[in-house]
């Protein structure tokens, strides 16, 4: 192997960093809000928005995303209102039509995530909470979604990880990311085997960033499980003394 | 207890701080409460007795709707809480702000703790006051510490639920209801899911709490202690009062073939 070529390879790739960065980054958070209001939507039943939402988490857990991104890109064009809307002006960029099917498939399984995480809060924990005078959105904010978010953020976790590679087939719709100025150095050098070492190499390391990010997330929510709980004890309990 | 206070007898003078009248409850087909009708006084300290599935946690929810009887009303200090019929034939609170506001007089125990896992000790007692009552945060810290201190668990204030012992979660959970100042104390068997060994030092807490005078409601198994620490006795089966009165008269021999078969085990 080449390990000159390796190298400037890996520097030619660098400036795809930040577009594969910032694209996985908008489209996690734009799809997280999307997939909290869509998992609300769920667990309360609001019809008729509830089957509205069944079905869209159908159909994009169903098709590959490459199907839904080339849909968005070359499909929508087809819609003369589409064309001659405002958001035209957005959706005949590359750029936002990657991010909006990036964003709208992990809202499909990000709220599958969540929904699982909000039916999972204790209905004791629940019914305390009322008992003490909480309900609707207050109780939402205080109890019920941070029980949940503790709950789903090992599974989110994992889906921010498939996001992170997700954002590479943006380079099909001709984004200059990671995978993308990949692709035109292959096309010009004929060495396809050092250019995607390289590649892989770099998503290897934003992958090992955000696995250590959740992980300090996790730590940080959830101090209690910091470290091995001492065996929750009749022993320690029956030392204290009730004055 | 910090302060002793001399025991305070039931003033049967005021309004009753908890009244329920009529109190109607079916799931589907089973009725579980068949008209309840019983007044808790200021300061009074009554048990509820009764076999499994006689009605009792039913009762106490109903009390603050956490159930939404079919039938009869509840009064609590003085307030009645409105309820609506709906058009499928149920009933809702009326104004659900005014029904929050009651709840947060009522202080309730459940038999599982049921402990916020993601705050710490000190966090579940000052959560209700400080964003329900939105009282200053300063003031509910020192007075969450104050009551952690009374039941026996200041040196636990900032660790969370799940390193606590079933008693010291259940003495929490008695703060955190004891930190909005309730008007009245309802305990759904607080120490049923306690090892035997750890029953004592919760007992111990709701005894001090009847001698300061609080009113409450406890559902509870423990027969001898009910006997204690109660002003009156209320025996539930079936999804109706069978007897209720002062615990000497109620456990009179030879009163209720049932009672006294519960009372055996
Ligand atoms: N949410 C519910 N849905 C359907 N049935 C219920 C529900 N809650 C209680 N029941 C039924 O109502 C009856 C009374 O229940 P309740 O919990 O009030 O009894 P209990 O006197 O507290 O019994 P225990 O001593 O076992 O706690 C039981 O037969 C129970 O199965
Ligand atoms: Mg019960």
């Amino acid at each position: 192997m080449d390990f000159e070529f390796l190298s400037q390879t890996f520097v030619a790739l660098l400036p795809g960093i930040p577009v594969t960065l910032e694209l996985a980054t908008l489209s996690l958070m734009l799809g997280a809000g999307l997939a909290l209001a869509f998992a609300v939507v769920r667990v309360r039943r609001l019809r008729p928005l509830n089957w509205l939402v069944i079905g869209y988490v159908y159909v994009f857990r169903g098709t590959p995303l490459l199907v839904q991104l080339f849909i968005i890109y070359y499909g929508l064009a087809q819609f003369p209102e589409i064309r001659s809307s405002f958001a035209w002006t957005y959706l005949r960029e590359p750029y936002w039509c990657a991010l909006l099917a990036l964003a709208l498939n992990t809202a499909a399984y990000g709220s599958e995530i969540l929904r699982g995480a909000l039916l999972s809060v204790p209905r004791g924990q629940i019914m305390a909470a009322q008992a003490c005078g909480m309900s609707g959105f207050l109780l939402f904010r205080r109890i019920v979604f941070p029980i949940a978010l503790r709950q789903a953020l090992p599974a989110y976790g994992n889906e921010f990880i498939l996001m992170i590679k997700a954002t590479s087939l943006a380079s099909l719709v001709t984004l200059a990311d990671v995978t993308g100025i990949a692709a035109r150095i292959i096309a010009e050098t004929y060495r396809p085997v050092e250019v995607f070492v390289a590649a892989g190499t770099i998503y290897l390391a934003i992958s090992y960033g955000l696995i250590l990010l959740v992980r300090v997330a996790e730590t940080r929510l959830n101090p209690d499980r910091r470290d091995p709980a001492p065996v929750a004890g009749v022993g320690a309990a029956r030392k204290e003394v009730t004055p | 207890m910090n302060q002793m206070t001399p025991p305070a007898q039931p003033d049967p003078a005021l309004p009753p701080a908890v009244s329920v009248r009529g109190l109607r409850k079916r799931y589907g087909k089973l009725e579980v409460l068949k008209g309840i009708n019983f007044d808790a006084h200021r300061g009074e300290v009554v048990s509820i007795l009764g076999s499994s599935g006689s009605g009792k946690s039913t009762l106490l929810r109903c009390i603050n709707m956490l159930e939404i009887p079919e039938a009869g009303t509840v009064t609590v200090d003085g307030t009645e809480i409105a309820l609506v019929t709906r058009r499928d034939g149920g009933r809702r609170p009326a104004d659900p702000r005014a029904m929050d506001q009651l709840r947060a007089r009522i202080g309730m125990v459940f038999q599982d703790f049921n402990l916020w896992s993601h705050k710490t000790v000190l966090g579940n007692v000052i959560e209700a006051p400080t964003h329900v009552q939105k009282r200053p945060r300063a003031e509910c810290i020192a007075e969450a510490r104050a009551l952690l201190d009374k039941v026996g668990i200041a040196d636990k204030a900032d660790q969370y639920p799940s390193r606590l012992s079933g008693g010291q979660q259940q003495r929490a959970a008695i703060a955190r209801a004891l930190a909005m100042n309730p008007a009245v104390m309802l305990f759904d068997e607080p120490t049923s899911a306690l090892d035997p060994e750890l029953v004592g030092e919760v007992l111990r807490v709701i005894r001090a709490l009847a001698e300061e005078g609080r009113t409450m409601l406890i559902v509870t198994h423990e027969v001898s202690f009910a006997r204690d620490i109660s002003d009156t006795v209320v025996f539930m089966n079936d999804g109706v009062i069978e007897e209720s009165g002062p615990p000497e008269e109620v456990f009179a021999a030879g009163n209720n073939t049932r009672l006294a078969r519960f009372v055996e085990g």
